[in-house]
């Protein structure tokens, strides 16, 4: 199987956030990492390899410092790598990145398209889908176990409330990966030393520009939610304290 | 209350650092939060050297990471260097128990060692099947080795090996061990053998009540009349230094080792400083003292990185001295010791228990800045160097 992993670096989890001039995104002086359920798509894709063969290729759109998340992906065990390279990718909504995508990939013929679930920064979950309706594929999303069946897939997708749901698929198709699907590998050092033989490709966004519309989703302001806190004394004799803290329990905060 | 490593770089030291650097440092780091910071405290208290991380630390290739072939990574040194400083970030006995590992068994084989010693142990080493040990000090010789007692007496095709070795890191759990004796035909020239744990007349016992490197196995080896084939000797030995430049290539791994831990207990006195509150309910680092132990700490640990960098950039080159190594390791291990004392400060009395990792790597310190050559053993190495005169 031919497998495309679409991987997107996000700043790290516990970095601390500075809004930037625009206040519509953030100060980009942080450490990044790996988006996660980018991280588990890729481990499912370097073990649907080790299971059936052919190739794993992973892609990613953004600056230079996101070389580093296809690195490690090649450290990983992916045998190429494309970097759609440049600032303008970071800006581009969902449609966008998915053209970009569709465009870099046009000459490859791939049986599954892997992306995460969704990024830790946006946090659309849209690239995935929007991809896969661009490709005219089927897609299933939040998928939990991937198995190979004759002509297809057979995937199992994460339902609320701990439900599953299996669905049976025809390939070529895309799925979006939910994190803790698999557990996840370390680089090794020799995988890390290989890598730097394996192929990777840079293109710039004037290479995809054409394929590219004006971005129909736009962010007009990124604000840090003012802290609040509001202290509520209850008074009353304790019976009637006990059955309004039922009642603001119950109404309010909706936990019982 | 554990605080999470949030990683040290206040000179944009990264940016001296090569992507793939940066990737086996990152790596390794988040092989070490997995893996070994929710056990540490633990096994140190239980006094328990991780056996179950051997075979994962191999299949990372940490083992022999910048020797080539036999299944060995070919890592430059300096990314080498970073391993040992994410792994001593974790913990100075799990760092002692590698370097031990690469840089005092299989480099000694892979430097001096025929070609079948090669085939026999150096894969298997890299891959954790195989443990070795490093026996060069005694109890009657430590910072001058040359006094050794340990013997080897050729006997028809055989060796027989006769003494007594000291604070062996992994000792008992080795199946190798290079052994560092005098022979007697030699005129008592010191050469280095390859003796098999299981022979009859070798025994090892450990030294319990250790308050230092907790989580590593530290031994003393006996050897009685312990009789190996004379193909066991390291061939390309020809005298005491040959063991010295084994310590070369640890002391380059321990001098990384030292801003790793170094890291560890700034970065935890500084979160630890900026939540806990003292006085007008004003956290203890807006104080002037607190603020200025942290200043000193952030400052030795930038020169710290600088150093063991332009050290390892040298050792890529093979223009690095002995006596660059020794200021590396006496700078950087005497620096991370004084870090983890202020830190042991600031936390107060969270100090001393093992809830915050600092008392541990302080107490790990002391025997990091004891062996590979004390601070005053590479204090005089350095004078040696300068003065010209030899003050041992
Ligand atoms: C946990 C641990 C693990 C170890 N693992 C190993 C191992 O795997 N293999 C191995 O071979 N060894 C190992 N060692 C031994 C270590 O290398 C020695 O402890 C070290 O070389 C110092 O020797 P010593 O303890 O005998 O101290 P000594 O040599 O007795 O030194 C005591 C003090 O005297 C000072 N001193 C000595 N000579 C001079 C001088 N000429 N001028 C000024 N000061 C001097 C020293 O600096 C030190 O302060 C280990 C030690 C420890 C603590």
């Amino acid at each position: 199987m031919k497998i495309l992993v679409c991987m997107k670096q996000v700043p790290q989890k516990d970095a601390p956030l500075k809004l930037n001039e625009s206040g519509r995104w953030i100060r980009e002086d942080i450490s990044y990492e790996v988006n996660e359920p980018d991280a588990y798509a890729l481990e499912e894709a370097l073990r649907q390899k080790e299971k059936h063969g052919g190739e794993v290729v992973v892609i990613t759109a953004g600056p230079g410092r996101a070389q580093q998340v296809l690195r490690e992906a090649l450290a990983k065990g992916a045998d190429r790598a494309i970097h759609l390279e440049g600032d303008e990718f970071v800006g581009l909504d969902p449609v966008n990145t998915a053209k970009a995508i569709q465009a870099a990939i046009k000459d490859d013929a791939f049986d599954l398209i892997f992306t995460g679930l969704q990024s830790d920064d946006y946090g659309f979950a849209q690239t995935g889908v929007i991809l896969s309706e661009l490709l005219n594929w089927p897609h299933a999303t939040i998928i939990m176990q991937i198995e190979k069946k004759d002509g297809g897939i057979r995937v199992k997708r994460e339902l609320e409330s701990g439900d599953f749901q299996f669905v049976e698929m025809p390939l070529p198709a895309v799925l979006t990966i939910q994190s803790g699907i698999n557990k996840l590998r370390y680089a090794t050092l020799i995988g890390i030393k290989q890598a730097k033989n394996k192929p990777l490709q840079k293109k710039a966004f004037a290479d995809v520009q054409s394929a590219i519309g004006p971005n129909l989703q736009q962010i007009q302001r990124l604000y840090i939610p003012q802290k609040t806190k509001k202290t509520e004394l209850l008074e009353g004799t304790s019976t009637e304290v006990a059955k309004k803290l039922v009642e603001k329990l119950r109404n309010d905060v909706r936990v019982l | 209350m554990a605080l999470k490593f949030r990683g040290v770089d206040f000179i944009d030291f990264d940016s001296l650092l090569s992507e793939d650097e940066i990737l086996v440092r990152d790596n390794t780091r988040k092989f070490v939060e997995e893996n070994v910071i929710p056990g540490i405290e633990q096994w140190n208290r239980d006094g328990k050297f991780p056996r179950e991380l051997i075979r994962p630390m191999g299949e990372l290739g940490f083992y022999g990471a910048n020797l080539k072939g036999y299944g060995c990574a070919e890592m430059s040194n300096v990314e080498y260097g970073l391993v040992m400083q994410e792994l001593e970030r974790g913990d100075s006995g799990l760092r002692s128990f590698v370097s031990v590992q690469s840089a005092l068994v299989m480099y000694p084989i892979y430097a001096f060692g025929s070609d079948a010693q090669k085939d026999q142990w150096l894969q298997a080493m890299a891959k954790g099947e195989k443990l070795g040990c490093f026996g060069l000090t005694e109890p009657d010789a430590g910072s001058n080795p040359g006094a050794m007692r340990t013997r080897a007496r050729k006997d028809g095709n055989e060796y027989v090996l006769n003494g007594e070795k000291m604070w062996i890191t992994s000792g008992s759990i080795a199946d190798v061990a290079v052994i560092w004796a005098k022979v007697d035909d030699e005129r008592g020239n010191v050469r280095g053998f390859l003796v098999e744990t299981d022979r009859p007349g070798f025994k090892a016992a450990d030294i319990h009540g250790k308050w230092s490197l907790r989580a590593s196995v530290t031994s003393s080896l006996s050897l009685q009349d312990v009789r190996i084939p004379a193909s066991n000797i390291l061939p390309k030995t020809e005298g005491l230094k040959n063991a010295l430049m084994c310590l070369n290539q640890a002391r380059y791994g321990i001098a990384w080792g030292g801003v790793g831990a170094a890291m560890a207990v700034y970065d935890c006195a500084l979160q630890y400083a900026q939540f806990r509150k003292q006085f007008r309910d004003q956290p203890i680092a807006s104080h002037q003292m607190v603020q200025e132990k942290l200043v000193w700490m952030i400052n030795e640990i930038s020169k710290a990185q600088l150093l063991v960098l332009h050290v390892g950039r040298l050792k890529d080159k093979n223009r690095a001295a002995h006596y660059h190594i020794s200021m590396a390791k006496r700078n950087n291990v005497g620096i991370a010791l004084e870090c983890a004392r202020m830190a042991r400060d600031i936390l107060g009395a969270n100090g001393i228990a093992d809830e915050y990792p600092v008392f541990r790597h302080m107490a790990n310190l002391e025997s990091v800045k004891t062996y590979e050559g004390t601070n005053d053993v590479h204090t005089l190495i350095i004078g040696q160097q300068i003065t010209g005169i030899d003050a041992f």
